[in-house]
């Protein structure tokens, strides 16, 4: 059983008078352990089909299985509930609640899970220790670097021991070297098991995946598997 | 999400936008304050009045002359002399409803004591003054039936008097002089206080009414005596006001008033004065305090206001926290806490400001006071109810949002 069984996904907006059909029956597999990345120009249904499968929106049509569970026809708390347990996001502007630790921001999904304090206090440091910045839990956003704020992001999404990461444009907001840092950090979590699924229009930052999907008008136009750029071992 | 998380992220998001949060809580402590400070000065002219009416004695009316017409120029109330001792004695006698009855003459005059000296009211009138005023002796009598028959030379005297002439000495069997006459200090009244007036009522001297006439005021002794006015107590039970009707068609009857004419003396019923006094009272603070509660909803208006201001700018980290886990109750719990922190520390502070404003007008402007903890808890309760109230619509406005509009939102 697949980890995402989407089947058929229809979404269309209405823009003005236009109406836009972001995804045209998009059928699609990811097995647990995959490290995806999802191509396409922009408008081409890469960040509806993100969206979709991190329970953020419902599609028009189609149905969508997450770990066996059917979502699509799920409403307000039980989708709260799987983007809680399931998926971790990481975007690419990070979106850390400003003015807040590092430790506070990485316990946020935990206090939403109802995890005891002492619980999520330690659960939390044990993630930044993961991602790098055991020694920076105490910091706010503004006294780390895009880079770390990033690392944090990440911390944040693994917190609640996901089946999945959803990263949108991960390294957007990013220079190359501190990319290649998030996209290192990215390969060791999936060399561990976790399943990634990444959009980013950067070639470059793609090559790190071992699939590769590109989107065009809502339909996906290649999906093929590549040597991924960090091997394995390399995190081991 | 439990509710110490959810505390601590509304003080952060309070604390960092620190000064609109005071401005926004500024209606409703300008409400509680005023809502506090409001009742405790109803509440103080409540007990002022009530504390008056004690000290009037119950059921007292007051029989003064009337007023006088002199070439057609009315001259005001008291300024006749129409009412004299036979008055008096005919009200107690004929009216059955009557229990005391206590004419008076008072004047002021320079009282001398071995080497000290005080200006006072001296007054002449019956020994039942003090039943009629309900005021006991401290020390000492009052003058008897027969002192006043023979124009005794005799003085019972206010707690002022006494402090003023005696000090701490005992003034019983002394001698004052008033206006040169030589008068023995039989009693000692005790302490009555302020009037309605804020006149001190202890700085008296009561003297038999023959010698105020005979002596004191050296009045011709004509055969028609007449009083100042004329204090009646009626008994306990009886009607006021009909007690009232009788006094009035005695004294008509008396007087040989014709059926159309106007009455030559006029009564006042100090009790229903004081009633009246304590009604209007009562209506006027209900009225303040209610213009004060206006400020109250004014002040949730405001806080309405910067909630939905915060959960625009806001929209993106709600979005976040849905996207990690935060279900729409979550949201709403979390700015419905915000408001009602916002709205309970707005109410706390002005508890604050309104004791000190209490406290200043009670020993500022002289005011009589009387802070309630009931009014407190009223202010609390009132606050908090308009954090939920108007923080409400916002904080429902933000967990309604789409999950993924939130986040994306510019």
């Amino acid at each position: 059983m697949a980890l995402i069984e989407a089947r058929a996904l229809v979404k269309s907006y209405r823009m003005g008078d236009q109406v836009v059909q972001a995804l045209d029956g998009v059928t699609l597999d990811i097995d647990e352990g995959e490290f995806v990345a999802v191509m396409g120009a922009s408008g081409s249904g890469k960040s509806t089909l993100m969206n979709i499968l991190g329970c953020l929106d419902r599609p028009d049509a189609g149905t969508l299985r997450l770990a066996g569970e059917e979502v699509e026809a799920l409403h307000g708390d039980a989708l709260a509930s799987i983007r809680n347990r399931r998926i971790g996001f990481v975007f690419q502007q990070f979106n850390l609640l400003p003015r807040t630790s590092a430790l506070d921001n990485v316990e946020l999904p935990m206090v939403y899970a109802g995890v005891k304090p002492a619980e999520r206090h330690e659960r939390a440091q044990a993630a930044l220790r993961r991602v790098g910045l055991a020694e920076r839990a105490l910091h706010t956003p503004a006294e780390l670097s895009g880079g770390q704020q990033q690392r944090v992001a990440i911390a944040r999404a693994l917190v609640n021991n996901p089946s999945l990461i959803l990263a949108d444009e991960p390294t957007g907001a990013l220079d190359t070297h501190t990319s290649e840092d998030i996209m290192r950090l990215l390969a060791e979590l999936n060399a561990q098991g976790m399943t990634i699924v990444m959009v980013t229009h950067e070639a470059d930052i793609a090559l790190w995946a071992r699939r590769r999907i590109v989107f065009r008008d809502g339909r996906i136009v290649e999906d093929r598997v590549q040597p991924p750029r960090a091997p394995a071992e390399a995190a081991a | 999400m439990n509710w110490v998380a959810a505390l601590r992220s509304a003080l952060r998001a309070l604390g960092t936008n620190w000064l609109r949060s005071i401005l926004t809580m500024l209606g409703i402590i300008i409400g509680v304050a005023a809502v506090i400070t409001m009742i405790a000065i109803g509440g103080g002219a409540q007990q002022r009045i009530e504390e008056q009416m004690k000290n009037l004695g119950t059921n007292v009316m007051l029989v003064l002359p009337g007023a006088v017409t002199a070439s057609g120029v009315r001259l005001g109330a008291q300024t006749g002399q129409t009412l004299t001792e036979e008055d008096a004695r005919a009200i107690a006698t004929e009216v059955p409803e009557v229990q005391a009855v206590a004419p008076g003459l008072r004047t002021g005059a320079q009282v001398v004591a071995g080497n000290t000296n005080w200006s006072t009211t001296v007054m002449g009138t019956t020994p039942d003054y003090t039943e009629v005023r309900e005021w006991p002796l401290a020390e000492g009598r009052i003058f008897d039936e027969a002192e006043l028959a023979g124009s005794a030379k005799v003085a019972v005297i206010g707690q002022t008097v006494a402090q003023q002439l005696f000090g701490d000495a005992d003034p019983i069997d002394q001698t004052i002089r008033v206006r040169k006459l030589p008068l023995q200090v039989i009693g000692v009244l005790s302490r009555k206080g302020q009037n309605s007036m804020g006149d001190d009522q202890d700085d008296m001297i009561l003297v038999p009414l023959s010698t105020f006439r005979n002596r004191v005021q050296g009045m011709s002794a004509g055969r028609i005596k007449r009083v100042g006015a004329i204090r009646v107590k009626v008994r306990e039970g009886q009607s006021m006001q009909e007690a009232e009707q009788k006094i009035r068609e005695l004294l008509r009857q008396r007087h040989r008033l014709q059926s159309g004419a106007e009455d030559d003396f006029s009564i006042r019923n100090l009790t229903e004065m004081l009633q009246a006094e304590e009604e209007s009272s009562r209506v006027m603070s209900m009225l303040l305090a209610a213009v004060a509660g206006v400020s109250l909803v004014v002040g949730g208006i405001g806080i309405m206001n910067i909630m939905l201001v915060s959960v625009t700018e806001r929209t993106r980290e709600i979005g976040l926290r849905m996207a990690v886990g935060a279900r729409g109750r979550d949201i709403l719990g979390q700015f419905l806490i915000e408001a009602v922190t916002l709205s309970l520390v707005g109410g706390a502070i002005g508890i604050v400001i309104g004791m000190i404003a209490t406290w200043a007008i009670g020993s500022f402007a002289g005011w009589q006071v009387l802070l309630s903890g009931q009014s407190i808890l009223l202010a609390v309760g009132f606050s908090g109810a308009v954090g939920v109230f108007f923080g409400f619509y916002p904080a429902r406005r933000a967990a309604g949002l789409l999950p993924i509009q939130a986040l994306r939102h510019e």
